[in-house]
């Protein structure tokens, strides 16, 4: 029993310090105005405004959007990858353009995306003409998905090499077809990871800023966007605070509700 | 087991490895008096060679660190903690940081070559008299256009971007002043204005431009100026200079009626720990030929008259770069407003951004 | 069927990683171009490559940042595995809100996460460079590895923890013997997956970094305001060789002992 308390001490010494200590702070500051007052205007001001509460709107929208485009993606992928020999190797390959700079990576984007860009070219080559490609949503939510990707693929890969093939190989036996094994036998049993790389996308989604700018030309804003403004530039924490105590709470429920599930499903 | 065991071990080792390696980088850079000089300035914006000759020359060590925004920038030096010794902010920052008492009064009697700074530049509204920051460099902010999209003569005034045939062609800079002054510099307003009626009126006139609002951008919009992904973009001198050389159908503008004027300087914050330091590198960067050779290497126009008739002809007879005296008498610089102006500015403009889409 | 199965499944995995891998063969590409920006490949040059090697700061900051991303990324593992183990162990209640708890740095914009370490670290009085860089790098990597070997932990059978437990097994023995064995692959990916955050971390690190310590990340949004110089395209290129060659190096090594590691994979079929 002691040796189980000491594997808790670092951990627990984490939550208390690095995250129970700056959500009282950010919680704290959420109650206090642009010059030091305390007030309750912060939250009145968020959920009166239609600015903040269309943005919000906007956020989870587009954070659904990236997901489920990221989730498309990367199952089929995670499940290919999974029928390899070798199959760490060409996971590795997957992560492995996550190490360069992201900055760097949006960059060559524009690159790629532009009048005059790469992806351009080639379609003038093919006849199909060039295209407004930049500051769609189109371009945007791509370009979310291509940073997501590597962290919804992991946590799938690893739950389906987890599958025992036996159980699969009686799905066979028991005269299923490919699609039915898959739906009622490998979809099943890939749903914790499913579920780790929806948390490990979504809740990231929600306060995505850079590239907002970068390749959404700012056409579209999110409540990390809001939060960067109000940090960075109008140097009002109280209100930044305020949408960020909205985001964790969004976040809390998300939780609630996906971690629910999971207990049943892990029974069943 | 075994796997996860050596792989820790690994680690470990490369930890070690990377450890000595810094070690031995740091040992051979300080050298000499092991005192060192912390200078927290934006990225890339001083030519190394001038910190190695600065290090040679006095045998400080310089620690040279980096910051992306004046707001960031400002946020750490508040909360304390680092101690640096040159900080080089925008105008309005300097204001901001005398009024909250970070920065130290500076002694001109340590600062002999303040006398080659040109006297249009000194004792400006953020600073009388100059006693607390010294100009590093300054510019404008103006008009970029594409020659092979837009004739010259229709992109010369802030109204003119309003002009539907530029439908979808414009990218404006990211910052709720900047956008804000041209609407209000088209409406002969204060580009200080405190007045919410003179804002809300400027915010009414900015949603008419947003059709023609390609994007809203910051140091991106360089790259994509580059690449031709549109026609016009209001941006800073600064950044127009690296767009040009690199496309040459690139020109800038800066709208006779008025425009802002900016100016990064060098300041000692109060919790400097190596003011002698400090002085000596701010009077180092002011002697003319080390400042030209900077304003060589990083392209903004300095405000060191002896170190610009160091300068090629071809770069000081710009105009667009330093614009005659009849344009530099319409340039305002921003004021640092109270924080609930700046909030009205800010929510403002992200309400014209929800807007634009 | 099978063949033509598979040859489908090429074709998408080809088209993933094309996707995957085109944005670096541009900045690939570009750190070989003679110009300044990465617009118009302007002929083949060395240049790039000349210049980051004469720029000893440069190198500074990779040795720095690498440090920071090897170290906080073996940390945040160990603590992380034993919070996931922790969390398992845990009663429902306490279970799900020790997953919220683990998961706020996740959520929380990295301006608010990095300002908060900030106030925390100076009220403490820890002074600011590495160490305070390190500690925060291990605070955000924790829960992502958390996110990795939970879902390991789940699968795990009880009664095989039980067994070794009615064999006699000491906890300490289940715990190297049965359970890290078995959540290995957790481990490993999580440990991957705190790396790349550590590495790509650029908000943090701003804020909680100080006295002449700096990052890539950092020193790589500080120069956009001055075009982002091919320079640092590079050394990304020299960066992604390394780590390909370590991959690679990885691929040959699981190769050569192929036959030992086909028995350990058995061995944890047959443990289910």
């Amino acid at each position: 029993m002691r040796q189980k308390a000491m594997f808790i001490v670092p951990y627990a010494l984490w939550i208390v310090l690095f995250v129970v200590a700056p959500l009282v702070l950010i919680l704290y500051q959420s109650f206090f105005d642009i010059n030091g007052h305390a007030t309750l205007g912060n939250y009145a001001n968020y959920l009166t405004s239609s600015v903040y509460l269309k943005m919000t709107l906007n956020s989870v929208w587009y954070a659904l959007l990236i997901t489920l485009v990221t989730l498309v993606i990367s199952y089929p992928t995670a499940y290919v990858l999974n029928h390899l020999p070798n199959k760490q190797f060409w996971l590795l390959l997957v992560i492995l353009p996550t190490w360069i700079n992201l900055l760097l990576k949006t960059y060559a984007f524009i690159g790629l995306f532009s009048r005059t860009g790469t992806i351009n070219q080639f379609l003038q080559f093919t006849g199909l003409g060039s295209h407004q490609l930049l500051f769609t949503d189109a371009s945007f939510m791509f370009v979310a998905a291509y940073i997501e990707i590597p962290f919804m693929v992991l946590p799938i890969f690893n739950s389906l090499a987890e599958i025992n093939p036996s159980l699969i190989n009686a799905s066979y036996d028991l005269g299923a077809t490919q699609w039915q094994t898959f739906r009622k036998v490998i979809w099943p049993l890939s749903m914790p990871g499913v579920k780790a790389g929806i948390q490990a996308v979504f809740i990231p989604s929600l306060s995505l800023f850079m590239i907002t700018r970068l390749i959404g030309g700012n056409r579209v804003i999110t409540l990390g966007t809001a939060i960067e403004e109000h940090f960075l530039t109008t140097q009002n924490w109280g209100m930044g605070s305020t949408i960020g105590v909205v985001l964790i709470i969004a976040m809390f429920i998300i939780m609630f509700m996906t971690g629910d599930k999971k207990q049943k499903g892990g029974r069943s | 087991m075994k796997k996860l065991f050596s792989a820790f071990f690994a680690v470990v080792l490369i930890c070690i490895l990377l450890a000595l390696g810094d070690l031995a980088l740091n040992h051979q850079s300080t050298g000499g008096s092991g005192k060192t000089l912390t200078i927290y300035n934006w990225g890339d914006y001083i030519d190394p060679a001038l910190i190695s000759k600065f290090e040679q020359q006095t045998g400080y060590r310089v620690d040279y660190e980096t910051f992306d925004s004046n707001e960031s920038m400002l946020t750490k030096i508040r909360q304390g903690g680092t101690n640096y010794d040159v900080v080089i902010p925008s105008e309005y920052t300097v204001q901001r940081m005398k009024k909250e008492h970070l920065i130290a009064p500076l002694d001109h009697r340590q600062l002999p070559n303040l006398r080659y700074i040109d006297p249009q530049f000194l004792n400006q509204a953020f600073d009388r008299g100059n006693r607390y920051s010294v100009p590093y460099f300054w510019g404008t902010l103006g008009i970029i256009y594409n020659d092979q999209k837009v004739t010259g003569k229709d992109v010369q005034h802030w109204e003119q971007l309003w002009n539907p045939r530029l439908k979808n062609n414009l990218m404006l800079i990211d910052s709720a002043r900047d956008v804000f002054a041209v609407a209000l510099i088209t409406q002969h307003d204060s580009v200080n204005t405190t007045d919410y009626q003179q804002l809300k009126l400027a915010q009414h006139h900015l949603k008419q431009l947003t059709p023609n609002v390609k994007a809203i951008i910051a140091d991106e919009m360089k790259m994509y100026m580059e690449q031709d992904e549109a026609a016009v973009g209001v941006t800073y001198s600064g950044d127009a200079r690296e767009m040009m050389n690199i496309n040459h159908h690139l020109h800038y503008v800066v709208p006779s009626e008025g425009s802002n004027i900016w100016f990064d300087n060098m300041v000692i914050p109060k919790a400097a720990r190596n003011k002698t330091a400090a002085y000596q590198f701010i009077n180092f960067m002011l002697e003319p030929g080390n400042a030209a050779q900077n304003a060589k290497y990083v392209g903004y126009a300095t405000p060191n008259a002896a170190a610009k008739k160091q300068l090629p002809k071809k770069i000081t007879a710009d105009k667009a770069f330093y614009p005659p005296a009849n344009t530099m008498k319409h340039l305002q610089t921003y004021r640092d407003l109270p924080l609930r102006v700046l909030g009205e500015y800010n929510d403002l403009f992200l309400e014209f951004k929800m807007f634009a889409k | 069927m099978k063949k033509h199965h598979w040859s489908w499944s090429a074709i998408y995995l080809t088209f993933v990683f094309i996707i995957l891998y085109a944005p670096i063969v541009y900045l690939v590409v570009f750190s070989f171009s003679s110009g300044k920006t990465m617009e118009r490949y302007r002929g083949f040059s060395l240049q790039h490559y000349a210049d980051l090697f004469a720029d000893s700061r440069m190198i500074t900051i990779v040795i720095n940042t690498l440090l920071v991303a090897f170290l906080a990324s073996l940390l945040a593992t160990i603590i992380g595995t034993l919070g996931a183990l922790a969390i398992k162990d845990a009663r429902r209640p306490w279970k799900n809100s020790l997953l919220s708890l683990n998961n706020v740095l996740m959520v929380s914009p990295d301006v608010i996460i990095g300002a908060s370490f900030l106030i925390f670290f100076t009220m403490l009085g820890v002074r600011l460079g590495f160490v305070s860089v390190l500690l925060s790098h291990v605070a955000f990597c924790i829960p992502i590895v958390v996110l990795m070997v939970l879902p390991k932990l789940n699968e795990l059978s009880p009664t095989l923890v039980d067994a070794a437990y009615d064999l006699g097994a000491t906890r300490w023995q289940a715990l190297t013997r049965v359970i890290l064995p078995a959540i290995a692959p957790g481990i490993l990916a999580g440990y991957f997956m705190a790396f790349t955050y550590s590495l790509d971390d650029f908000a943090v690190t701003f804020f909680v970094t100080g006295n002449g310590f700096s990052t890539l990340s950092v020193e790589i949004y500080s120069r956009a305001r001055q075009g982002i110089d091919l320079e640092i395209n590079a050394l990304s290129t020299l960066m992604f060789i390394a780590s390909l060659l370590l991959v690679i190096g990885y691929y040959i090594i699981s190769k050569h002992g192929g036959r030992r590691h086909r028995i350990v994979v058995v061995r944890e079929g047959d443990a289910q």
